[in-house]
């Protein structure tokens, strides 16, 4: 850590490490919800367990995202942040906010919740993502504000370099694109449509940028290779990003009640949205092949190889997989979709933030390059129990899909949903049982942080 | 990658292509808009389908169903319930009153809501307008 007030990002970190094992237990009782329906009924209904699930997943990102600024941005501009006083104070802030918001999808019924924020003075609840009362999403806005105000100050008195650049465009459009979400026409056929400029410009947008730059950050630290070489990366990686990107939003344009033409822009655009995550993982690989020393930090190289080949794989392969209007026709709104989901979010987001983790927290704990070698042996396998089992409920979910879409959608006979949904079970079940090692794995990536012992040091490569 | 292909080609090619292509986004968004008085089904958009609406929202309805394929995937589809349950409210609205407080045993089963008379109406006249918009005959059966 080379400037002290680096040091905001580790309550960042940890608040993201803990949150994302609260989302994993969600996500657990879910998973059972699938098989035993009446579990938790009615106290924790699927709805609300979903509800905890997908945004504490949300809620981490961005605690992840706003640490990663934190560590690297002094570092890339040379200079203290701005103001370390505010970056505490907004974290305290969004960390009662978030934790109040989850209580009250636990506590009270949701309609309830709506009466008690206001929820008809300006309604925004209740659509896929965006359940937060509008108060939270209000507080959102200023965190992300005060947080782009502090950043933004430390990069301008500072040196600007690609890096810094490329996350401020993210992390800008990242708040940009969120104003959205105070947009709820009646007409529900506008409501989804600009729904999709908060979910799909963020993950399937800007949230690229700022996944690229992280990346980008970690293999110049780990690799030591030329700045100039992985800028120029950078600057073609995030240009296919957007080139694809931006049109490809049309990709959740097909039925929803928009013209027909979307079938075509959106196939086409989006079926080339796998180019830049393809080429993350060439990028990745590459640099740390023409590595100039040995980092002796190999799970933060492990995390960061990881989630460029598990991005490709969730978003590129999985979403290329049922993206073509003529095949989406059949699998939209199936568990092929909640299959690529978990893929994608894991290998794009959750990897990269924990790449970051990787890399900064033990300079963070006064370590000088990297934890002990137990501890890192931990942590990589930690990497794997999780990887390897999200590939499964990846596979368990597309078996679940595929079996739906031919009972449900595609034979002579379609059957009724609830029908189809008991021939599928045992997939259910499979992943469910997928999901218990996940966690297992996130467990003992959480210990690690706990084991001790003498670090390693850098060495030049021979 | 050669010294032929530079890093500010890079950059210009990040900059020229994502505001080129925002551009389009918001071209074709701008045409989207102008479409959509044919096939929205706005004409049946009446006081009672918002109201149905603001309830499918504050109950999160779309935290287990989907609608028009997007929500959750663990209870039914209901772009088309309408259509589903016989071109009619009533049995929609029959459904949403039947589900038992404390569930069924074993299986998945719908929170009852204790809607009134005339919120059960809203919800279901809702789903009716819904079921009406152009969706390029989608789903593709009835079972949704």
């Amino acid at each position: 850590m080379k400037y002290e007030s680096q040091s905001v990002a580790k309550l960042y970190f940890i608040a993201a490490i803990g949150l994302f094992v609260g989302q994993i237990v969600f996500g657990l009782i879910m998973g059972l919800q699938y098989v035993m329906g009446d579990f938790m009924f009615p106290e924790i209904p699927f709805n609300v367990a979903r509800m905890v699930h997908t945004n504490l997943l949300i809620v981490w990102l961005l605690f992840g995202f706003m640490g990663a600024a934190y560590y690297l941005i002094p570092e890339e501009a040379e200079t203290e942040l701005h103001s370390p006083a505010l970056a505490k104070l907004m974290f305290w802030v969004f960390l009662v906010a978030g934790a109040l918001t989850i209580l009250g999808y636990l506590l009270v019924p949701y309609s309830t919740l709506a009466e008690m924020t206001g929820n008809h003075l300006l309604p925004t609840m209740g659509r896929e993502f965006l359940e937060q009362p509008t108060i939270t999403k209000i507080g959102i806005v200023i965190v992300a504000l005060s947080f782009l105000y502090n950043v933004g100050f430390t990069v301008l008195k500072g040196r600007k370099t690609v890096i810094t650049l490329v996350l401020l465009i993210g992390l800008a459009g990242l708040a940009i694109f969120f104003l959205f979400s105070f947009y709820n026409p009646d007409n529900l056929v506008k409501d989804k449509f600009y729904w999709w400029f908060v979910v799909h410009l963020w993950v399937e947008g800007v949230w690229e940028l700022i996944m690229a730059s992280i990346l980008a950050f970690v293999l110049i630290k780990t690799t030591g290779v030329d700045r100039e070489i992985i800028e120029k990366w950078l600057y073609i990686i995030i240009a296919m990003a957007l080139i694809t990107g931006l049109i490809g939003t049309g990709h959740h344009f097909f039925w929803i009640g928009a013209p027909e033409y979307w079938l075509w822009w959106g196939s086409i655009f989006s079926a080339l949205e796998p180019i830049p995550f393809f080429m993350m993982t060439v990028f990745a690989f590459n640099m740390v092949n023409k590595r100039r020393i040995n980092h002796p930090n190999q799970p933060a190289v492990l995390w960061a190889l990881g989630t460029a080949v598990m991005a490709f794989l969730g978003a590129g392969v999985w979403g290329f997989m049922h993206t073509l209007a003529p095949v989406n026709y059949f699998t939209h709104g199936t568990q092929i979709t909640a299959a690529h989901g978990h893929m994608a979010f894991y290998g794009a987001y959750v990897m990269i933030v924990l790449a970051i983790i990787s890399y900064a927290m033990p300079l963070l704990r006064g370590r000088k390059a990297c934890n002990s070698a137990a501890s890192q042996v931990a942590e990589m396998w930690s990497f794997w129990l999780m990887t390897i089992s999200m590939v499964f409920i990846t596979l368990f979910l597309t078996g679940a899909g595929i079996l739906q879409v031919y009972l449900q959608r595609f034979s002579d006979d379609p059957m009724p949903f609830m029908v189809v949904q008991d021939k599928i079970e045992i997939f259910y079940w499979m992943r469910e049982g997928a999901g218990i090692v996940f966690l297992i794995g996130l467990l003992l990536y959480v210990y690690s942080f706990f084991i001790g012992g003498e670090e390693r040091t850098v060495e030049e490569k021979v | 990658m050669s010294e032929v292909f530079t890093k500010s080609m890079a950059r210009n090619i990040f900059y020229g292509g994502s505001v080129f292509f925002f551009l389009l986004l918001l071209a074709l968004t701008y045409q989207t808009h102008e479409a959509w008085p044919e096939r929205d089904n706005h004409e049946n958009l009446t006081d009672e389908v918002r109201h149905g609406k603001e309830l499918w929202e504050v109950n999160n309805c779309v935290g287990c169903h989907s609608l028009l394929g997007e929500g959750a995937y663990f209870a039914p589809e209901l772009g088309n319930v309408y259509q589903r349950y016989g071109n009619s409210t009533e049995a929609i609205k029959a459904f949403i009153q039947s589900r038992p407080k404390e569930g069924i045993p074993g299986r998945r089963s719908m929170p009852q809501f204790n809607f009134d008379d005339e919120e059960l109406e809203a919800i279901a006249q809702f789903l009716k307008y819904t079921s009406g918009i152009n969706t390029n005959d989608w789903p593709p059966n009835i079972q949704g």
